[in-house]
């Protein structure tokens, strides 16, 4: 279980302009590499993929190992040359789906 | 819960040999990677191996006709090697990402650069871990 996705993108831009976005999501990240007290092995759940996309159009993804740190975190940049509107969605080994939207202007 | 877990780490083994170099064959096929263009940004000492903060960024154009295609993360002291795959286009703009990862042990942190003419850079760093991360 995946809750809160939380994305920090600017609102306006410059036209050419590089600028960062930074990603969160709660989530437990379970590697399936640990036992619980009995000795079970505890099953893999995270998430493994992360895309970021522009007017519809990937433009960063991210493949996702048992590695990265519960609440994966990410940031990464994008140079938008008009304005639209960026989804983000984030993909959890038990087939659900989480997204966030965000708008951008892009000036001059 | 987390505390169950890292009772249990000791019995967690690092991969072997073998099993890195088919990680990392599985990352960049057969092509030798060469040194440079890619920078870590990684702390020299982590005290706490389940959030340690990575940054890695490459030195190239990102345009159509030349751009960095992927970064991997891998670090080689952990149970299973691959840490995450940061696939870029010219639309990004910046060759550069960053996460927090697991950290089981001390060991190093290595990035490979694919480049769009299929060329591959790399990059290592050792991180001393104090309190190994669980289940990386």
């Amino acid at each position: 279980m995946a809750s809160k996705p939380r994305v920090r993108a600017p609102k306006s831009a410059s036209k050419g302009e590089v600028v960062e976005i930074k990603t969160l999501i709660s989530h437990k990240m379970e590697s399936g590499q640990r036992k619980d007290s009995d000795g079970n092995v505890i099953p893999r759940q995270i998430i493994n993929h992360f895309e970021a996309r522009f007017n519809g159009e990937p433009f960063f993804i991210a493949e996702i190992e048992p590695a990265v740190s519960a609440n994966p975190y990410i940031s990464f940049y994008h140079q938008p040359q008009e304005s639209g509107e960026y989804e983000f969605v984030w993909n959890d080994d038990d087939g659900s789906t989480y997204s966030k939207k965000s708008k951008l202007t892009v000036e001059g | 819960a987390a505390g169950v877990g890292m009772t249990l780490m000791p019995g967690l083994a690092k991969a072997s040999p073998e099993e890195v170099q088919k990680a990392i064959k599985e990352m960049i096929g057969d092509t030798t990677p060469q040194e440079g263009k890619v920078s870590l940004d990684l702390p020299e000492i982590a005290e706490n191996g389940n959030t340690v903060p990575v940054g890695v960024s490459v030195d190239s154009p990102m345009t159509q006709d030349s751009y960095v295609k992927a970064v991997h993360l891998m670090a080689d002291g952990n149970p299973s090697p691959e840490v995450i795959t940061f696939k870029f286009t010219p639309q990004s703009g910046r060759a550069e990402a960053s996460t927090r990862m697991r950290l089981a042990q001390t060991q190093n942190v290595v990035a490979f650069a694919e480049m769009s003419d299929g060329s591959v850079y790399r990059a290592a760093q050792p991180v001393k871990v104090t309190i190994g991360g669980c289940g990386g």
